[in-house]
């Protein structure tokens, strides 16, 4: 068979757009939207006030495999006033949880770091949830000079 | 890999009520699951995904992990102690085995 052509244009035209939808298939990063749902999903439906919690996290992160980050949260940690627990999300890695933390009683204090990998520049997202159900939150941005989740 | 090894930091010593803090690392890759391998392939998750600590049998802290925690995971966090006792420190692996490590601390 000869190809015309009309038929060859055709072809090379599907092929390119072929390759740009493999190109896209390659996992993304998440969006500020997939981070929003994961706050709502673990607050209940609930918007976060500002306050309560504060977040600790550098300006300027060099290496994105190992950024510090810590919180604490304004509590008696006793009775009613209790943190249940502080929910970390990055809005731009590949998947926007880092971690879920649980606090009791015998913990004294809603307060923990660790450290986190940042895929790049983006905000950090930090929801307290108390055991009265109302949740708190507070966001810092963190510029990162190289990612950290591989490639 | 060799197996991760729990390195935790409790103080020795404490008074009735106190607030201490405790510090633990333990060497574990952390492997995210978004790498991928020379050939392309995706090299499979291998994480931490739990980790708790326990004083005297009962809850203190406890957290979720997820691939974005780095390699090594360290936490630092606080307990509240009333009596002498022990704090239990275990993490969960994505393939199941459970890695353990016990402190003891004498409250005056």
């Amino acid at each position: 068979m000869r190809l015309t052509r009309r038929q060859a244009l055709g072809l090379s035209a599907g092929a390119i757009a072929f390759a740009a939808t493999g190109l896209r298939a390659v996992p993304a990063s998440a969006s500020p939207e997939d981070a929003q749902k994961r706050i709502m999903d673990f607050t209940g439906g609930k918007t976060p006030e500002s306050g309560k919690i504060t977040l600790n996290a550098p300006e300027i992160a060099e290496n994105g495999n190992t950024v510090p980050v810590s919180f604490e949260v304004e509590s008696a940690m006793g009775g009613d006033d209790l943190v249940d627990s502080v929910m970390i999300v990055a809005e731009a890695n590949p998947s926007p949880a880092v971690a879920t933390f649980h606090f009791t009683e015998l913990s004294g204090a809603a307060a923990a770091t660790t450290r986190m990998r940042l895929a790049k520049t983006q905000n950090v997202i930090a929801v307290a949830k108390m055991k009265d159900g109302s949740v708190y939150m507070d966001k810092k941005e963190v510029k990162v000079t190289i990612g950290g989740c591989g490639g | 890999m060799a197996a991760p090894k729990p390195r935790v930091k409790v103080p020795k010593t404490a008074s009735a009520g106190d607030i201490i803090t405790i510090k633990t690392l333990i060497s574990h890759t952390m492997e995210s699951g978004q790498r991928k391998d020379k050939d392309g392939k995706p090299i499979p998750r291998k994480i931490i995904n739990k980790f708790t600590c326990e004083f005297n049998g009962q809850k203190v802290f406890e957290c979720d992990l997820d691939p974005a925690i780095s390699a090594n995971p360290f936490f630092e966090f606080n307990a509240k102690v009333n009596e002498s006792g022990a704090f239990k420190f275990t993490w969960v692996d994505d393939d199941g085995s459970v890695y353990s490590s016990e402190s003891k601390i004498e409250v005056k």
